[in-house]
This record gives structure tokens, C-alpha cells and sequence, in this order.
């Protein structure tokens, strides 16, 4: 019989480490119904009959974002035997204020205090038996880092869990809030108890403003009336409103409990290290040069030394193996046909995207670093000012930043925005941030027509795509997404050296479902390109060329971008096979050309081309649908095939417009 | 006196929050409560979101949502 147990805590408490602490590598990610939040799960190790459940890191229970609310569903909904509350020792206060709403839940509670190494080592202190005491739960203090304290607080949870033992205290305030969560208590009581909702945290939520309890209780006018009255007499007295008037009852009896249980002569060392790294980090005039100065790093590193070394090594891997595939078949004589499918079909395509595999590792290995350590709250500090022009916030530069290298892990990276309406956002924008995929499709039109201005051309293409980004913002923000942002509200949490092991995991959790999605969606679609590509329509065998159900059906297609000045059939056709990689644009032209080599491959450009329309071309693929691989990533974020799909729909039609302008103007100033 | 127009490195205490709906929660939540001491950081290169310290952590905050925290000027502070 699985037991259920919950983990809940702030953002930067450590949970994700306690968490991999707790269940090790038995994890499951899948997200909550109905809302793109994460949810992870697995089993605790040594107790493998319990589930934990990482709940999103929340500041608080409000009605007011879709983590506190999964949160409170789970919690409330779910038979959680025992909640696991993490708290950050250094930072106590604000972490308890969740704690206090938890309480109130009446579920069975053990509260963790973690980073208790980095309060000891600095002399600080925190007396346990005193802070049990005035929260009525057990506290086991740990450091989830130091892996220290962590069988302790399993034993603490199971025990905790199979006393059934309720927090002893849920009862923090005093004087007039007091009396009025009382008296709203006792005319709930029947509903909530029958709705299966804990009395107490629904007095408090109602006293507090919290309307959506409202309507979980099913209450009659008449009672709403009465809890009104009371409510409204209550702030009368106190003269200040509800909202204020809880926050500051529980922050009143958290003074009072630090008080009494912790001692705090100094700021930790980790606290000290972040004013001194901050001074330059977030420094008024270096800040800036500094982030653009890691950020090359981490590019160059991914893309240039180490990182193409290893993505030529895995692609030379992939070769060998299509190479041996075709041998291995040769020799069991293997129909033709099938060869080419698995050869040129399934390999070949499945390949190409396999060797992003590498890049997509070494960005993300990067990007867990920046997180982890706590730099990336820094970046969004300094670069909100900018994004808020196009109504989000400065959690989604990096991201975009991102996209310039590839899409896929852009998009995955996205995750850490909390806002679902910002993420959205974020993933309609992010291709339009020229990934190198595409540079193989610049490289060939810029060396056909414009080898001298090649730099320019390339520098004014990416500027374009930004650009668009921009505007297209603008629209969203006018039009589809007007209302409130989320607020930009964020803690900066102090620079801390990250867990190897949470980062390997968290690559490998990412390279995993990258791979997984690449052996499904990629797999069908290169197998559709090939089946096109290889047949007519009579299913005769063609072998690729005009003939073809892909070029017919590029022909078919091609007049769609005659007003962009590129309505032939090759233009189109290598435009689909666009869709399973970017690179595909440019062996597709070699092939339907049979240009043997570059040199041919530019000549035969430029007999196609006008210098107009290859800058018209290449606008188009720098702004239009990116390829498989991000279709199936911005599906997997956003939990919709409908809606990927439209946004590609709606990136392409972004593409022919802008390409179409482009074209247009040029011809009318007469290139 | 609004928290936006309190300089770098001075401290103020809240003396009530103007705002509603989600920000003003969060504003709560977070710990920016009546009597409540802060000290203003710095500000970012340009010129927006602030950086508050209290209750023994940092936080970033848009000049326009400080704008709606009223608060009474304290003696400066020196790091």
C-alpha cells in the first residue's frame, strides 16, 4: 500500500537537493492535470512504499498563481499522510510564513531545516527544542547539501506519518483576528468538514480575503452575509484591512518564535561571499559587460573548442553506425527499398537531430550551473528593465539568449519561469532568435551573393529576427496577453556552489526526454520526408529528385512564395525538409541540383536566385516554423499538440510577411 | 514618502501597502508588512528593479511596485 508524502517548501530552500537526497534517481516528472506545472515524484529510498511529491517551490498559499493553487488541490484533494515542510535556516523568517498556512492544514507536518552547516559554522544557532515547541510539529535539522541529518528526518516522517500525529498548534493569532477566524470557524464547520476541506485553514483563508474558498465551501448567502460582517467589524477595529491584518499576525509570531529561537550575531559566510560577488555581479556599470562576457564564454565553450569537438566526435559515431547498418544489410540482402528507408529514412534523419545531442548537453550543463549557483536571478535583475518593454519580465532573457544556440533546450529552459502566461510568451519568441541550425542556410546564400558584406549580412539577419521578436511582443502583449503580468517580485538567493549531483541529474533527466522525443516525433516525420522523397505517387520507386511526391508536392506549394520572389518547386521543397532540421534546406538544394559539391551547390544558387530573393529566402527561414525537434519541445512545455501547432502556424505566417515586405520593397527601390 | 524614491543604501520602515489583487499579496507574503524595517541595496545598471534587504534576505522589486509601499525615512546605513 503506497503511502503519499509531500515536499514543500520556498524556491532556493534546497528542496530539489533534498529531494534527489530523498528518492535518488528513482524520479518521475509529469506535470499536474490541467495546468503546466511540473510535477516530480518518486520513491523514498529504503522506504520504497513511500511517494514523495515535489510540490512547485511556493512563497505561500494564495488563490493567486497555478503553484499555490496545484498546491493547495494536492494537499487538500490528495491523502498526503505526511507533508514534509523544508525551510532555510539562514533565512528563517520569511520561510516560516509558509509553515504557519501549513500548519493550519491540520495534516501531519515535519518541518526540515536545511543549511544548518552554513548557520553553525558562522556561529549562529537555532534552538530546536524551543522552535518544536512554538510550532508544535517536529523539526529535524539537516543539511541536504552535506547530506547530513537526512536519515534522521526520514525516520522523523515515517513517524510523524504512522502516529498520525497532527501539528499541535495551528493557532497564531491574537486579539481581534483571533476572535474572528473563531467565530467564521464555527459557521463553516458543517461545510467544510462535508467538503472534506480543513476547518481552520478555511477560517483563516476566508478572514484573510481569499474569495475562491468561498465557493469550495458552498456556502448559503445568508452565511456569506454574517462572515462578511464579521470580517468588516474586524478591520474596523483594527483599523487596517484583512489581507495586511494576517500577514502581519504571522509575521508578528515568527518575531516573536526567532526571537526566542534564534540566534543570529552574524550573516553566514555564504550571505558575506554574496555581497562581496554581487558588488560586481550587479554592479551598476560592469554588471553588464560581465554577463556579456560569461554568456560568450558559455557559447564559446558550447560551440566552438570543447563543444564542437564533441559534437563532431558523436556525429562521427553516427556515421559509423549508418555506415554498418548499410554493410550489415548488404549482406542479409535486404530489400532496396527497406535499405533506403532505414539508411536514408529513419538514420539519416534521426541521426542529424541526435547529433544537436552534444550542444543541447554542454548548454544545459551550463545553464543548470547558472541557476544552481544563483547567478541567473542576477541576469533577470539586470535585464527586466528591458523585457518589460515587450511585457515580460527578465526571467525570459536567458532563454532567448539561449535560442540563438538552439531552440530545443530554449524552450526546455523556459521551465523556469513561473508565470504560465511569461512562459507561453517566452516560447512564441524564442525561435525567432536565428538557431545555428540555420547558419549552414546563410553560409551557402551569403557566399553566392554577398561574400565581401558576408559578416554584415549575417550580423543585419540575426538583428531581424530580434527585431520581429520585438514587434511580435508588442502584439502579444497588446492583444493576447493584456492583463497583469505576473508580478516581478523575486528573492536573489546567496551564491552557493552547486551539487554535482543535482546537475547530473538534471542533465540527464533533460537528455532523456530529448532523446526520447527524437525517437518518436523526429522518427515519423524523417520517415514521411523519406517515404515522399523516394516514391511518386504511383509508388514507383524515384530516387529523390523532381519526380517525387516531395518536389510534386513542393510544386504544388511553391506558388504560396512567389509574392516572396522564390515560388520555384526546389525553394519548396527544401523548405519541408526544413522541417525535420535546418540543415536539411541546404543538402536538399545540393541534392535536387545534384551539385556533387559546394562550388557546384553555389553556382546552382545562383542560377535560381537574384541577390533580392536569396535575402528574401533567407529572411523567410530565419523567421519561419523551427524545425521537429522544437515543435515536440514546445508541445511537451505547453501540453498541446493544438497549440504548438498553431504557434508554428502563426511563426510562418510571421515569416511570409515579413519576407514578403522585404521582397516587395526591394524590387520596388529597383535591386 | 513611497519605498521607489528611497535611495541606495538607506533604510526606510513600511508604514502601510497600497496596491491589491496578486502583487499586493505577494508584497505581503513575501514580508514587506507595516513596521516592517528594509534597507535599499542598489538599484540595477539601468536604473530598474531595486534591490531590498529585510528580514535577512534579498529581494528585487520593480520602482513601480515599491512606488505603492508607503514608508517613513530611517537613519542611513553603512555597510
Amino acid at each position: 500500500m503506497t503511502k503519499t508524502f509531500a515536499l514543500i517548501g520556498n524556491q532556493n530552500s534546497g528542496k530539489t537537493t533534498l529531494f534527489n537526497r530523498l528518492t535518488g534517481s528513482s524520479q518521475h516528472v509529469g506535470n499536474f492535470p490541467g495546468v503546466t506545472v511540473e510535477k516530480k515524484s518518486g520513491l523514498i529510498r529504503r522506504h520504497k512504499e513511500i511517494e514523495l511529491v515535489d510540490l512547485p517551490g511556493i512563497y505561500s498559499l494564495s488563490p493567486y498563481s497555478s503553484e499555490e493553487q496545484v498546491t493547495l488541490d494536492f494537499l487538500i484533494k490528495e491523502d498526503v499522510q505526511c507533508i514534509v515542510n523544508i525551510v532555510d535556516a539562514t533565512n528563517i523568517e520569511r520561510n516560516l510564513y509558509l509553515t504557519l498556512q501549513i500548519l493550519e492544514l491540520g495534516i501531519p507536518t515535519v518541518l526540515a531545516l536545511n543549511m544548518m552547516d552554513e548557520v553553525i559554522s558562522c556561529g549562529n544557532s537555532i534552538d530546536v527544542c524551543k522552535l518544536e515547541e512554538a510550532l508544535g510539529i517536529p523539526v529535524v535539522p539537516i543539511s541536504a547539501s552535506k547530506n547530513s541529518g537526512i536519515d534522521d528526518l526520514v525516520d522523523k516522517m515515517t513517524e510523524t506519518a504512522d502516529s498520525r500525529k497532527k501539528p499541535a498548534k495551528y493557532d497564531f493569532c491574537t486579539g481581534e483576528v483571533h476572535r474572528a477566524i473563531h467565530s467564521v470557524a464555527h459557521i463553516i464547520e458543517q461545510a467544510a468538514v462535508s467538503k472534506g476541506i480543513p476547518v481552520r485553514f478555511a477560517a483563516s483563508k476566508i478572514v484573510e480575503g481569499d474569495l475562491k474558498i468561498f465557493d469550495d465551501l458552498g456556502l448559503t448567502p445568508a452565511e456569506i452575509d454574517i462572515i462578511g460582517h464579521i470580517t468588516d467589524e474586524m478591520e474596523g477595529l483594527l483599523g487596517i484591512d484583512r489581507e495586511s491584518a494576517l500577514a502581519d499576525m504571522r509575521y508578528v509570531y515568527i518575531e516573536k518564535v526567532c526571537a526566542e529561537s534564534v540566534a543570529r550575531l552574524c550573516s553566514t559566510a555564504q550571505q558575506q561571499q554574496t555581497l562581496k560577488i554581487d558588488r560586481w555581479l550587479t554592479h551598476r556599470i560592469f554588471a553588464l559587460p560581465i554577463f556579456v562576457g560569461i554568456m560568450t564564454l558559455v557559447f564559446y565553450l558550447t560551440f566552438g573548442l570543447a563543444g564542437s569537438f564533441l559534437s563532431d566526435a558523436f556525429s562521427l559515431l553516427i556515421e559509423k553506425i549508418v555506415l554498418l547498418t548499410g554493410d550489415l544489410m548488404r549482406a542479409a540482402d535486404v530489400n532496396m527499398t527497406i535499405q533506403s528507408l532505414v539508411t536514408d529514412g529513419i538514420l539519416s534523419g534521426v541521426g542529424s537531430v541526435l547529433s544537436f545531442l552534444p550542444t543541447i548537453l554542454i548548454l544545459f550543463f551550463f545553464l543548470s550551473v547558472l541557476e544552481d549557483t544563483g547567478y541567473m536571478a542576477r541576469v533577470a535583475f539586470v535585464m527586466d528593465k528591458l523585457l518589460r518593454r515587450i511585457g515580460l519580465s527578465g526571467r525570459s532573457f536567458v532563454p532567448m539568449l539561449i535560442g540563438f544556440g538552439c531552440s530545443v533546450p530554449a524552450i526546455m529552459a523556459t521551465r523556469t519561469l513561473t508565470s504560465s502566461r511569461d512562459r507561453k510568451m517566452t516560447i512564441i519568441l524564442i525561435p525567432f532568435m536565428s538557431c545555428s541550425a540555420k547558419v549552414p542556410i546563410y553560409v551557402l546564400f551569403t557566399a553566392a551573393f554577398f561574400a565581401s558584406g558576408r559578416a554584415l549580412v549575417m550580423t543585419a539577419l540575426y538583428f531581424t529576427g530580434m527585431l520581429v521578436a520585438v514587434l511580435v511582443g508588442l502584439v502579444l502583449k497588446r492583444f493576447m496577453y493584456k492583463g497583469e503580468p505576473t508580478p516581478f517580485i523575486m528573492e536573489l538567493p546567496a551564491y552557493r556552489f552547486p551539487s554535482p549531483k543535482s546537475i547530473l541529474l538534471d542533465i540527464y533527466g533533460k537528455a532523456k526526454d530529448f532523446v526520447q522525443r527524437a525517437f518518436t516525433i523526429i522518427l515519423l516525420a524523417s520517415v514521411v520526408i523519406w517515404l515522399l522523397q523516394s516514391f511518386d505517387f504511383s509508388f514507383n520507386r524515384v530516387d529523390g529528385g523532381s519526380t517525387g511526391m516531395l518536389a510534386i508536392i513542393g510544386s504544388l506549394i511553391a506558388p504560396v512564395f512567389a509574392p516572396l520572389g522564390f515560388g520555384d518547386w526546389m525553394s519548396s521543397t527544401a523548405l519541408i525538409t526544413g522541417l525535420t532540421a535546418k540543415e536539411a534546406v541546404v543538402s536538399t538544394f545540393a541534392v535536387l541540383t545534384s551539385s556533387a559539391d559546394n562550388n557546384m551547390l553555389i553556382d546552382s544558387v545562383r542560377n535560381i536566385f537574384t541577390p533580392l530573393q536569396a535575402v528574401s529566402f533567407m529572411v523567410f527561414t530565419l523567421l519561419y516554423m523551427p524545425c521537429v525537434a522544437a515543435l515536440a519541445a514546445v508541445r511537451r512545455e505547453l501540453h498541446s499538440l493544438a497549440g504548438a501547432s498553431l504557434i508554428m502556424l502563426a511563426q510562418t505566417t510571421v515569416a511570409w510577411i515579413v519576407a514578403f515586405m522585404v521582397y516587395q520593397t526591394g524590387m520596388l527601390l529597383g535591386f | 514618502m513611497t519605498l521607489d524614491k528611497i535611495k541606495a543604501g538607506n533604510s526606510a520602515r513600511i508604514t502601510a501597502i497600497a496596491g491589491q489583487g496578486p502583487l499586493r499579496r505577494r508584497l505581503l507574503d513575501m514580508g514587506l508588512t507595516p513596521r516592517t524595517i528594509i534597507n535599499v541595496v542598489k538599484l540595477a545598471p539601468m536604473g530598474d528593479p531595486m534591490i531590498l534587504a529585510l528580514r535577512g534576505y534579498e529581494l528585487s522589486i520593480r520602482k513601480e511596485d515599491a512606488g505603492l509601499i508607503a514608508v517613513e525615512n530611517i537613519r542611513e546605513t553603512h555597510e
